[in-house]
């Protein structure tokens, strides 16, 4: 198995450039006029669960909190897409 | 290296695509029926595409020297019309001789609506009467996680094998969920969304090897029909010897589909 200087060496470079384009597409949002919706808050709320995932991976915790978690199949689809962030 | 793509639309691929995978070492492509990017309108619509995917894909990829087999259903998008949906699935018992078709796939939830379920749960029983495999489809995104669990209720209510289901495009918050219960699962490997070859790997390195697979998915979107290979390349960055490769991308997947009466690797 690779080391962890392994894992840097390959993935450092990309998660990097990933990492500051999330805090430009945030300060972009910031930037431009008008209101934010629902995915807005669910971003945030994946970035909480990314740097306090408790006792999950990060991935997971991310997957769940931008997931929807109710239960009973819904009565008709009003849309045939998904947008990334449940509609609380 | 010769590899499976599990997974690939190619009725809306080019030629070209054919001939790259070919050279990449792609052996063997299956292709589940699915969402055409619009509605059809007519379940005749349906018929001409199961035409397409018995007749004139195996012909094509032929040229190429890859086996095509493909996989049946109406998919979940347009199940929403349960009428509809009900008129085209009674075309496929027509084709389930067809010497290339594994079973019902990919079949599934989309927006995890009653009629989408009822749907699912009518392809089920048709996989159970004529004793076929089950590729199945997990929804997009924030639907994933409950029609993932939708999807194994049903499954374990329907009583069938889950040794010969597999349940595709997981990710980090579903692997364990559908691997646990004894079913197959297999990972997508997209640009935008599903995964990237990285975190492929890092669910193989966190749920093993055993009853797993990898797929492109490719189809009219933005995706990859090269994406199997290069996650290959990927996995040897990441230290897996040539013998975990190869059961990933080709053992793994001739076990699965072996159970289908129509695969012969040749």
């Amino acid at each position: 198995m690779p080391s962890k200087q392994d894992i840097l060496d390959l993935y450092f470079m990309d998660s990097r450039y990933k990492l500051i384009d999330i805090a430009a597409f945030l300060d972009r949002i910031d930037r431009h006029e008008g209101e934010a919706d629902y995915r807005y808050d669910g971003f945030h709320k994946a970035l909480e669960a990314m740097l306090k995932p408790g006792d999950k991976p990060r991935a997971q915790a991310v997957l769940e909190a931008l997931s929807d978690h109710s239960e009973e199949p819904i009565p008709k689809a009003t849309i045939q897409g998904a947008f990334g962030a449940c509609r609380d | 290296m010769k590899y499976i793509e599990p997974h690939a639309h190619m009725v809306s691929r080019t030629t070209d695509d054919y001939q790259a995978m070919a050279m990449a070492g792609c052996e063997v492509i299956c292709e589940p029926a699915f969402w055409a990017g619009f509605d059809r309108s007519s379940p005749q619509g349906f018929h001409d595409y199961y035409r397409q995917l018995t007749e004139y894909e195996p012909a094509r990829a032929k040229k190429f020297g890859i086996d095509h087999y493909c996989w049946l259903c109406i998919n979940p998008k347009e199940a929403e019309d349960a009428g509809f949906a009900r008129e085209v699935m009674s075309i496929i018992p027509e084709f389930m001789d067809s010497p290339t078709v594994l079973g019902i796939g990919e079949i599934g939830l989309n927006k995890n609506t009653v009629s989408e379920l009822a749907i699912f749960e009518e392809h089920v029983e048709i996989a159970k009467k004529y004793d076929t495999p089950v590729l199945i489809h997990t929804p997009h995104l924030e639907d994933k996680l409950k029609g993932t669990k939708l999807i194994i209720d049903a499954l374990k209510n329907a009583h069938i094998d889950p040794s010969r289901i597999i349940i595709d495009h997981v990710e980090e918050h579903t692997a364990g969920l559908v691997l646990n219960e004894g079913f197959w699962a297999g990972m997508t490997l997209y640009p935008e969304s599903k995964c990237t070859p990285g975190r492929a790997i890092d669910i193989l390195e966190n749920f093993g090897m055993e009853n797993i697979w990898m797929n492109s998915a490719c189809d009219w979107g933005i995706s990859d029909p090269l994406a199997v290979a290069k996650c290959a390349i990927e996995m040897k960055k990441r230290h897996h010897s040539p013998d975990i490769v190869q059961k990933i991308v080709y053992d793994n997947p001739v076990k699965f589909l072996s159970q289908s009466k129509n695969f012969n690797i040749t």
